[in-house]
């Protein structure tokens, strides 16, 4: 079969299983369009600004775990879509990036809309091609899928120049079936011995804790990591990338540890004796200070990244190896030990740890006369009975939608955690809600972060992805003002907006139904009526007490066991509405 | 520590900017840096001499070994191995300074590569402190250039780095 670079780049797309690709057209991939125009199988979402296609196809590869497609053209099309790629390479998430390139004779030249994307997109992605012969075309799309999926997930970057797709020029086509690669092959299976001392470690502990991250979802081991917690019968506390990788329900989830994270896990990781980490990364914002990180652990950290091992903090027992595997050798040895875990140890351990809970961390006002963002997470989560795809964009809504949603089920929380990219929300529960259209998808996010993807309502619409928006709106950039208020004596430099649209009346430009709420009473009625409307996207533009603060915090410079708690509660807050 | 990491990275445009761009973009840093095609054209070799503390090298040749297309890589100074360095030194002569300079040449087992009236260019080839040596026993006001290849090195014995 003799196709042209175009044309082999579709089939590719369509052997390698793609279904959706999120893309924006522009001159250097105007054969690929045409390309596209002339084919139905792989459907294309038109965005409305390349970095809502690299987050729509973040959320969608979040949310089914396949990879997530996005095509732009070259220049600013490629350079808008490097914010998309970096977000999906801090929370290592498997994307093929398709970029268009001036045709090869004239690279180097400064033309029109050149830019050297090789060299741009290097730092923030897993690898990256330029194509520069059209016969190798269809295995470089191979290896990018390959690479993009493998090991540690991450994004890939294929840069075609505009030649090598011209209809005029063709060559047999081949898709490979598979690929191997001299100079990558990442580890499966964990190391037996070490699994050994990890097992003998975990059974010798009289406080032990189970810390486990995202790469519990990424690596779909969220049935082993229960079976293994369950077996064990140890305290099992999750990063924000790592939430629903273990039900938020169990009794033995101690809630997510932290900067934001719950009093009593980031208590329990302090007094630990003994840490199993299992695909997370030890980041600054889990840790707080490294010199007071768990001063009395002993620590196994299992991850598929060699690199991420004793990177910040020095790890006694490491374990390489995809965490599906490691667990089921783990669980293996676990039940053919005849040491079993410390009963007396581990009742004295979990009284401990209820004591810990006791202080009720995320308690807030509940009479307020102001809508607490608190509360309307809480009505989310019991409007779409636990069960919501939910995604989210940066900051205090963030945290409450992690802290107040309890995640029972992995890829249901979308967030941005490791980059932290304000837009990401919306444009990622287009993505989502592609990917599941029965699904309810709700995106929590505020006045400043929606306005950042804002234009990506005209997609939704488009492609009619009925998403529902919960927009906590204080009339802040929340998170940088409680910052300011923290260590700033309140001076509150320009963490507020002095014209915020009418959202409302936005959303009902773009076509869809805005609702306002003003009124804590009014929180669980409208959820109800946004829910309820099947095939509507709905804006809830949720007027918020604009006080809040985030509790409970771990503040810069600080270990776990000193987090800044709640005090008083509402009085500042209700004043202000007088 | 000084580190020499002696890297087998796939030969093809852009692999030397993305092992130069993981140092700068890390904060490590690079004293020298000598790359040149392998037996096998497929294949480039990339000596690179590095300093750090042990966790910083650690990190350093796992983030290297990370990178899609290197193949394999050693740190030498983990065992036995040769280092070797080449420069070339042009340096202004006089009928009083050239014979002296001639001698320390022999001293260091140099060549003397080019000769005109006023000016000689020595090669000396060996461990680096070997050419810091004779760069120092040289006046430096006759010094026009020095350029320097940066260490290479292979270990000793049979084992090596290939495929």
């Amino acid at each position: 079969m003799e196709l042209s670079g175009a044309q082999i780049l579709m089939q590719s797309l369509k052997d390698e299983g793609v279904e959706y690709i999120f893309g924006y057209p522009g001159g250097a991939v105007l054969h690929l369009y045409d390309a596209i125009f002339q084919q139905d199988e792989v459907k294309h979402i038109l965005v409305r600004h390349e970095q809502g296609a690299t987050h729509a196809a973040d959320g969608y590869a979040r949310a089914t775990g396949k990879p997530g497609v996005v095509l732009v053209t070259s220049g600013p099309g490629a350079t808008n879509a490097i914010t998309g790629i970096a977000t999906a390479y801090m929370d290592s998430i498997p994307m093929v990036v398709i970029s268009g390139q001036v045709s090869l004779p004239v690279i180097g030249s400064d033309a029109f809309q050149e830019v050297d994307m090789i060299g741009i997109s290097r730092p923030c992605v897993k690898h990256n091609f330029l194509v520069k012969d059209v016969t190798k075309l269809a295995e470089t799309i191979k290896k990018a899928f390959y690479v993009a999926t493998s090991g540690r997930p991450g994004p890939v970057v294929v840069d075609i120049p505009k030649d090598i797709t011209d209809p005029k020029i063709k060559v047999p086509y081949k898709y490979p079936k598979k690929i191997t690669m001299r100079s990558y092959n990442p580890a499966v299976s964990g190391h037996k011995g070490q699994i050994k001392k990890a097992v003998e470690l975990l059974l010798a502990a009289q406080k032990p804790v189970i810390y486990s991250g995202g790469g519990v979802v990424l690596g779909e081991a969220s049935a082993e990591l229960t079976e293994f917690s369950h077996l064990l019968g140890y305290p099992v506390t999750n990063t924000l990338m790592g939430l629903g990788a273990y039900p938020a329900t169990d009794k033995q989830f101690i809630g997510m540890l932290g900067m934001h994270g719950s009093y009593e896990a980031n208590m329990t990781m302090h007094e630990s004796d003994v840490i199993i980490a299992i695909g997370a990364r030890f980041d600054d914002r889990v840790t707080g200070k490294l010199d007071l990180f768990c001063p009395y652990a002993k620590i196994i950290h299992i991850d598929i990244d060699p690199a991420s091992i004793s990177k910040t903090v020095k790890v006694d027992i490491p374990i390489v190896g995809e965490v599906k595997q490691v667990l089921e050798q783990l669980i293996e040895l676990i039940k053919g030990s005849k040491v079993k875990p410390n009963k007396k140890a581990l009742e004295a351990w979990w009284n401990q740890i209820d004591q810990w809970r006791a202080v009720q961390c995320l308690e807030y006002d509940r009479d307020s006369l102001l809508i607490k963002p608190q509360y309307v997470i809480e009505q989310l989560y019991e409007v779409t009975q636990g069960d919501a795809y939910v995604t989210s964009d940066v900051g205090q809504h963030q945290m409450w939608a992690a802290q107040y949603y309890r995640f029972d089920k992995p890829r249901r929380w979308i967030n941005s955690g490791g980059l932290g990219t304000m837009g990401f929300g919306l444009p990622a529960a287009i993505g989502v809600k592609l990917a599941f259209p029965e699904a309810n998808v709700a995106c929590v996010t505020g006045e400043a972060s929606i306005q950042m993807c804002i234009q990506e309502l005209s997609t939704a619409l488009q492609y009619k992805t009925p998403i529902k928006i919960i927009n906590l709106n204080n009339r802040y950039m929340g998170m940088v003002r409680q910052w300011q208020e923290f260590t700033y004596e309140s001076r509150y430099s320009h963490s507020y907006m002095d014209t915020i649209p009418e959202f409302v009346q936005l959303a009902e430009a773009y076509g869809h139904v805005g609702i306002r709420i003003d009124k804590p009473e009014e929180v669980r009625p409208a959820l109800e009526k946004a829910f309820a409307m099947k095939d509507r996207t709905v804006f809830l533009d949720v007027i918020t007490d604009r006080t809040e603060n985030v509790y409970p915090m771990i503040e810069a410079g600080k270990g776990h066991h000193d987090m800044k708690l709640r005090v008083a509660q509402g009085t500042s807050t209700d004043r202000e509405l007088a | 520590m000084r580190h020499i990491i002696s890297i087998l990275i796939e030969n093809e445009s852009g692999a030397l900017s993305r092992v130069a761009g993981l140092f700068s973009a890390r904060g490590y840093n690079i004293e020298s840096l000598a790359v040149a095609v392998t037996e096998d054209p497929s294949l480039s070799r990339i000596t690179l001499v590095t300093r750090g503390s042990e966790e910083v090298i650690e990190q350093i040749t796992k983030q290297l070994n990370k990178l899609i297309d290197v193949v394999k890589l050693i740190d030498l100074v983990e065992s036995d191995h040769i280092e070797r360095e080449l420069m070339m030194v042009k340096i202004k002569t006089s009928e009083h300074t050239r014979a002296e300079i001639r001698s320390l040449a022999d001293i260091f087992r140099g060549k003397i590569l080019d000769v005109t009236p006023t000016s000689y260019v020595v090669e000396i080839t060996g461990p680096s402190e070997k050419l810091d040596a004779f760069v120092a026993a040289i006046d430096s006001e006759t010094i026009i250039e020095v350029v320097r290849s940066g260490p290479t090195g292979i270990s000793r014995g049979e084992k090596g780095l290939h495929l």
